[in-house]
């Protein structure tokens, strides 16, 4: 597929992808725009290159490592009906430095389920910067459940630095994300989790880090907010196999009848492995909202002032 | 009355024209501890006119804070008035207070996690500040602006420096009256000359009316008027001259005061 042929997308597919590809999507340099579990459109650049899987639905995105700073938008738009599952492995060569925006959004009109499932391997080298970001979003007044089902598995070699951004914020029913990160030697890893669910949606993050070089550390934010009736269950574990950091912090705030729990599991398997998990669930803190009452905000107003700062 | 029309009686008429910016009249406050009704506030009757500063002071758990969140409407008076400005705010919520013009720095001021400082000083003047405005506003409560304008104001800043971010936020609108609870507590002495200069300008530029709660010296000497509020009660109020002879070296009577009442000293 040529990369400076443009293709035309429907407004619906272009409001999703402006919601979930915050960088903005433009057809440019290297990308991949799969839409009801069809790549509709490709480009590679210099350093990028996207090749299509021959076993099974997907892509294998090689990074060289000549880029650096580059950028590559792999975003997954659904607006009809059904199951999408789609394999994505990045092989990422060493000392590359590379931004992956990937996302999935759902636009649901119909009466049945959208499902879209995303199984993402990342193959990270040596000396490698890599931040990926996620978003997850669905959309549309049709009844049919909007479910999104990622898993991740993330292996970070010696001396690099992988940033994952993950944020879910409105209108998927159900999500069960599965992380699985294995880190080298002297591998940093910086998570950010992101996560509000409403009525009666359910959300379960299961994410396993293994810090398995010496000197590798794992820094983990999770904040959430739970309103409606909505579910939410936590379940990130660091497990320390060498001279380690890690640090788990997960932060909800719970409204209305939503539940929330989280279920934190640090394990050291060695002398040097120092792992902290900090883990707190509540309200809204009622300084806050009166503090922002003397600014002369009405509750409704300062409620959602703290949630969108919280989760910002 | 405008801002405006209170300028002119004030050029006009000089000293012989009192306007009052808040009238208390027979606060009381009550609150249902293990099933028998406690008095924290009881007939609390007193006046700040315009652009004058009162300094409220007197023993810890005499009621100071809690007549501060009563004026701002965190707190519900059992019985007694507010007046501001002439008007009746006593029904008014927190926000409709806020926007009557009174403004409020806590004693011990919440942290949010995700906000950064400018944000927060934003929404504290009703509008986005720009850079400038907002290192201003830090800098002149001692703060080295560059280092704090996109820090967040959550856990990470200590509670001194916190502190000073929450006198900016109120300094950061005008207010016909600003309520400050104990805004020296925690602020280092570097920091705290600043603020009292501060005070000092915006006392002199009479344009905004002042209550300082505070056990300083020093806060306690810029004012025009003092009241002294113990067990609930005020226990004078005055002009400074007059009252701040009765205020210090007195520990012993202040002692016995609570060793009637079976408090702080004796304990249990």
């Amino acid at each position: 597929m040529e990369s400076n042929n443009k293709v035309e997308l429907d407004k619906v597919t272009q409001d999703v992808l402006n919601v979930i590809d915050s960088y903005g999507f433009k057809q440019e340099g290297a990308y991949n725009l799969r839409l009801n579990g069809m790549a509709v459109c490709r480009g590679d650049s210099r350093h990028i290159n996207i090749v299509t899987k021959e076993d099974k639905p997907g892509i294998d995105i090689h990074i060289s490592g000549e880029a650096k700073d580059e950028m590559v938008h792999i975003p997954v738009v659904m607006s009809q009906e059904g199951v999408d599952i789609v394999y994505n492995d990045f092989y990422i060569e060493d000392g590359a430095d590379v931004t992956i925006i990937a996302g999935c959004g759902i636009h649901g009109e119909g009466c049945s389920e959208t499902r879209h499932d995303g199984i993402h391997a990342f193959h990270v080298g040596k000396g490698c910067n890599v931040k990926y970001i996620e978003n997850h979003y669905a959309e549309g007044n049709g009844t049919g459940q909007k479910v999104l089902n990622p898993v991740t598995k993330i292996y970070v070699g010696e001396d690099s630095v992988f940033t994952l951004e993950t944020t879910q914020i409105k209108g998927v029913d159900a999500t069960e994300r599965e992380n699985y990160i294995e880190l080298a030697e002297n591998a940093k890893l910086f998570v950010t989790e992101k996560l509000m669910t409403d009525e009666g949606q359910t959300a379960v993050s299961n994410m396993d880090v293994e810090l398995n070089g010496e000197n590798s550390s794992a820094r983990i934010v999770s904040r959430s907010v739970g309103k409606g009736n909505s579910k939410q269950v936590f379940h990130p574990k660091a497990i320390g196999n060498n001279s380690c950091h890690a640090h788990v912090q997960c932060d909800s705030i719970i409204m209305e009848g939503a539940e929330i729990s989280s279920i934190p599991e640090i394990d050291a398997r060695h002398v040097d492995a120092q792992i902290i998990h900090e883990a707190a669930i509540g309200r809204i803190n009622d300084e806050q909202l009166i503090k922002l009452r003397t600014f002369g905000m009405t509750e409704e107003e300062a409620e959602a002032v703290i949630i969108e700062s919280f989760l910002k | 009355m405008s801002a405006a029309l209170r300028a002119v009686l004030r050029v006009s008429k000089e000293k012989e024209v009192t306007i009052q910016m808040l009238q208390v009249e027979h606060l009381s406050y009550d609150v249902l501890e293990e099933g028998k009704q406690s008095e924290i506030l009881s007939d609390v009757s007193f006046t700040v006119n315009d652009g004058e500063m009162l300094v409220i002071t007197g023993p810890n758990g005499g009621g100071k804070s809690t007549l501060a969140k009563v004026l701002m409407g965190i707190n519900k008076p059992t019985q007694g008035k507010i007046f501001l400005d002439g008007k009746d705010i006593t029904d008014y919520s927190i926000d409709e207070r806020a926007k009557a013009g009174i403004g409020f720095a806590f004693q011990q001021p919440p942290r949010f996690k995700g906000m950064t400082v400018r944000r927060l000083l934003s929404l504290a003047a009703g509008k986005t500040l720009d850079e400038k405005t907002c290192c201003n506003l830090l800098s002149s409560v001692g703060l080295c602006a560059m280092e704090y304008i996109d820090r967040e104001a959550d856990a990470t800043l200590s509670g001194g420096e916190m502190k000073r971010i929450e006198i900016a936020t109120v300094l950061a609108k005008h207010h016909d009256l600003c309520v400050f609870d104990e805004p020296e507590a925690g602020i280092d002495l570097w920091s705290f000359s600043m603020l009292i200069k501060r005070f000092e300008q915006i006392h002199k530029e009479k344009k905004e009316s002042l209550i300082l709660i505070s056990h300083q010296e020093r806060i306690i000497q810029m004012a025009d008027r003092i009241m002294v509020i113990s067990d609930g009660k005020v226990e004078s109020i005055g002009d400074a001259a007059e009252i701040m002879p009765t205020l210090f070296g007195q520990e012993i009577d202040s002692c016995e005061c609570r060793r009637q009442k079976g408090g702080d000293l004796y304990g249990v």
